[in-house]
């Protein structure tokens, strides 16, 4: 900026001292992430060699056959380089023009899955056919230069049958998004437009809820849920259910171990949108819930969907909860991994251990990709407002 | 808002809170001094093995759990007062360890060292998280706006990632000979196991958690920053502060407010150590008082569940949670108190 005043203008060791902090930050932050990734594409060998160039480039993992030339690297990276290009330009205005008008979110819904599903075919289905073809034809350019293989990620996905723990987390997910959203966003609203003590109290009741270790929850539930066929009996008769290692009783109780969390959120959020609105539609004749339905629903869509994204992340991220009430044929994804770094019988093991790690971190990735915005202003939404 | 109106809104919700969150917290009170055990009986059985002549017969007492009409075994549940949290608290052998002044005796006890180490990590990081976490909004704010943008991309990574998956991705990287390991040794010129001792796995626990939440007090303290008022920081300069002045007179001033919630989040999230437990397989070295609930609801080689113990260890674990929570409700009440309505 150029017309920062002298004296705020700062010298020059100190900009370089907090550009260096910065980078340095961005190393230890994105590293061990990386890291995985660049391990779950190697050989056991060169996973866990000792210099970093061989696990970078994979020496073992080459030796085996397994590998991409500069003729790989270059089409690949020019594929990705297109389908961003593409998903910034020509994807938006797609999607704008096809979607019938006031549908643009189903748009892009579909168009996003359309596209993702293109990019797949093309990458990984027509890609390597065609590389398969030339790379023998072009001599020194063909020639495999750094180590990858995928056969990590076929063993965990098909071999053991990871798609499973990705189906139960989907549908755990799914159902705990809607139904804490649902029940959420009316007790969101009703407790940000009321000013009485009780909602002061029920607030404050949440927030000590909150603050609960989980574990303390689960002993509760434990005892009761594998009981229940019999609890159950005298009232749903012979067909009561074990609730033991049903997705359906996990969605009910991670929804409300998260209603705390979403109820403040909410109610931050419709505090900000201005009560007269709705008193305007109270002065045309509407009841408090015609209001909310005809006049809150449609502006409130913004924190909504953030305060979905932290419900989404406390869902998915789960070990507690999901390790000790699921059973192991409906078990989710982070749970399921455990199973992986326990056995640490060889190497092989491990690697797969970092795909299947790497599998669970890849739609993280995507979110924040997608929705960073929405993430820190749900951050600050809570602390700068409450 | 009638009063009816807005039980309607907030009912489902308050529902779903008081079945799966007070009803458990009641059960897990009740169950602390409660004991569920199978009824056993002693039966005198007669084994025979063919021999020459006669049978080789053998008499001898077994016990075994009485099974109902189902098949199922019969359990009886008894009040047992606070046996339950003596068995977790072992009192004789901590007051006998205290009297000895023997450090070593009393962490032996899987409660004390639980109780060790969680609040050794909630206050270790405490600090660290405040610091690096304003730090980094500081240097953030000091950069160039079009690289703002991807470093706060890139700092969010560590904050939305599965918990347990961050703990394991910082695990590969010291496990064995893994890269950073040996980076050490070469460095220290001698050779290192890592996960050897309780020391450095605690360390390395701790940097996984500063890591994990640093991002977060970034984010609110970089947003505190954006509404920091540049007249007071303009008459500041004019008054003669430094660099360092403003930073302590008025920036910090101004963020105190997220300092505070920071802290409060952190506190509670820090108690609840967990994940790094399971991440980094520390249990035979280090664990953590939720950790030890967990390990007693984890069925035991029998398939049996201690649930007794493991209530009144979630019970304790409560304790400090209240303890932790008290100044936020003050300080809650005051705001609610001062608050016109």
């Amino acid at each position: 900026m150029p017309d920062t005043p002298r004296a705020m203008r700062q010298p020059v060791p100190l900009r370089l001292g907090s550009a260096a902090f910065l980078a340095f930050w961005c190393l230890i932050a994105s590293f061990p992430i990386f890291w995985i990734a660049v391990m779950s594409f190697k050989a056991p060998v060169d996973a866990f060699a000792a210099n970093p160039l061989d696990v970078i480039l994979g020496p073992a993992t080459r030796a085996a056959g397994q590998g991409l030339s500069i003729l790989d690297i270059a089409a690949g990276l020019a594929v990705l380089y297109l389908t961003v290009r593409f998903a910034m330009r020509w994807l938006p205005d797609r999607v704008a023009a096809w979607s019938p008008g006031g549908q643009v979110w189903a748009g892009w819904i579909i168009g996003g899955l359309a596209y993702g599903l293109a990019f797949v075919v093309v990458f990984l289905g027509v890609l390597p056919v065609v590389l398969g073809a030339l790379n023998p034809v072009l001599g020194p350019l063909g020639n495999p230069v750094l180590g990858l293989t995928t056969v990590h990620y076929h063993s965990v996905w098909v071999e053991n049958e990871f798609y499973r723990n990705f189906l139960n987390s989907l549908l755990v997910t799914t159902g705990v998004v809607t139904v804490s959203l649902t029940v959420g966003t009316l007790a969101g609203y009703g407790l940000a437009r009321s000013g009485s003590n009780l909602a002061f109290w029920l607030l404050i009741v949440a927030l000590v809820f909150r603050a609960l270790p989980h574990s303390v929850l689960v002993a509760g539930y434990l005892p009761v849920f594998i009981n229940s066929a019999e609890w159950l009996r005298p009232i749903l008769g012979d067909n009561a259910p074990t609730l033991y290692g049903q997705p359906l009783a996990v969605i009910a109780v991670l929804v409300s171990i998260n209603q705390p969390f979403t109820i403040w959120m909410l109610r931050s959020f419709f505090q900000n949108i201005p009560a007269e609105l709705d008193e305007a539609a109270r002065v045309d004749g509407c009841t408090h819930f015609q209001a909310f339905r005809w006049v809150i629903m449609p502006v409130m869509w913004p924190g909504v969907i953030t305060t979905g994204l932290f419900s989404f992340l406390l869902a998915y991220n789960d070990f507690l909860v999901t390790s000790l009430l699921l059973d192991a044929t409906n078990q989710t994804m982070v749970p399921a991994i455990a199973g992986y770094f326990n056995r640490e019988t060889t190497t092989t093991d491990q690697v797969e251990a970092v795909a299947a790690a790497v599998s669970i971190t890849a739609p993280l990735f995507l979110l924040v990709i997608i929705f960073q915005r929405q993430i820190v202003s749900g951050l600050t939404a809570g602390a700068v407002k409450g | 808002m009638r009063f009816r109106t807005f039980a309607g809104f907030v009912g489902p919700s308050v529902f779903l809170m008081l079945l799966f969150i007070a009803a458990p917290l009641v059960g897990v009170f009740l169950g602390s001094f409660q004991i569920t055990q199978p009824v056993v009986e002693q039966v005198e059985v007669e084994t025979c093995t063919p021999g020459f002549l006669t049978q080789t017969c053998t008499t001898e007492l077994v016990t075994r759990p009485i099974l109902d009409e189902n098949g199922n075994i019969t359990t009886t549940t008894e009040w047992i007062g606070l046996t339950s949290y003596i068995r977790v608290l072992e009192p004789g052998r901590a007051w006998d360890a205290i009297r000895d002044l023997d450090y070593n005796a009393l962490m032996q006890i899987d409660f004390w060292a639980a109780l060790r180490f969680t609040l050794m990590f909630t206050l270790v990081t405490l600090p660290l998280v405040l610091g690096f976490g304003l730090a980094i909004a500081l240097a953030v704010n000091n950069a160039a706006r079009s690289i703002r943008g991807p470093v706060i991309f890139v700092s969010l990574l560590p904050f939305i990632i599965t918990p347990v998956i961050g703990a394991l991705s910082i695990r590969w990287l010291f496990i064995g000979d893994g890269i950073l390991t040996s980076a050490l040794e070469m460095w220290l010129d001698r050779d290192l196991a890592l996960f050897a001792q309780a020391w450095t796995i605690e360390l390395m626990m701790l940097f996984y958690r500063v890591w994990h939440v640093a991002p977060f007090a970034f984010v609110i303290f970089y947003a505190g920053l954006q509404t920091v008022n540049q007249d007071t920081l303009e008459s500041a300069i004019i008054d003669g502060a430094s660099r360092w002045d403003r930073l302590r007179y008025v920036i910090i001033p101004h963020l105190m407010p997220l300092i505070v919630f920071v802290a409060l989040i952190h506190l509670m999230d820090s108690y609840r150590v967990f994940e790094e437990i399971v991440g980094f397989s520390s249990q035979a070295h280090v664990i953590s008082l939720q950790w030890l609930t967990y390990d007693f609801l984890q069925p035991d080689d029998a398939g049996n569940r201690a649930y007794s113990r493991a209530s009144a260890s979630a019970m304790l674990t409560m304790v400090g949670i209240v303890i932790l929570l008290i100044p936020l409700l003050r300080r809650t009440w005051r705001d609610h108190k001062g608050a016109p309505h």
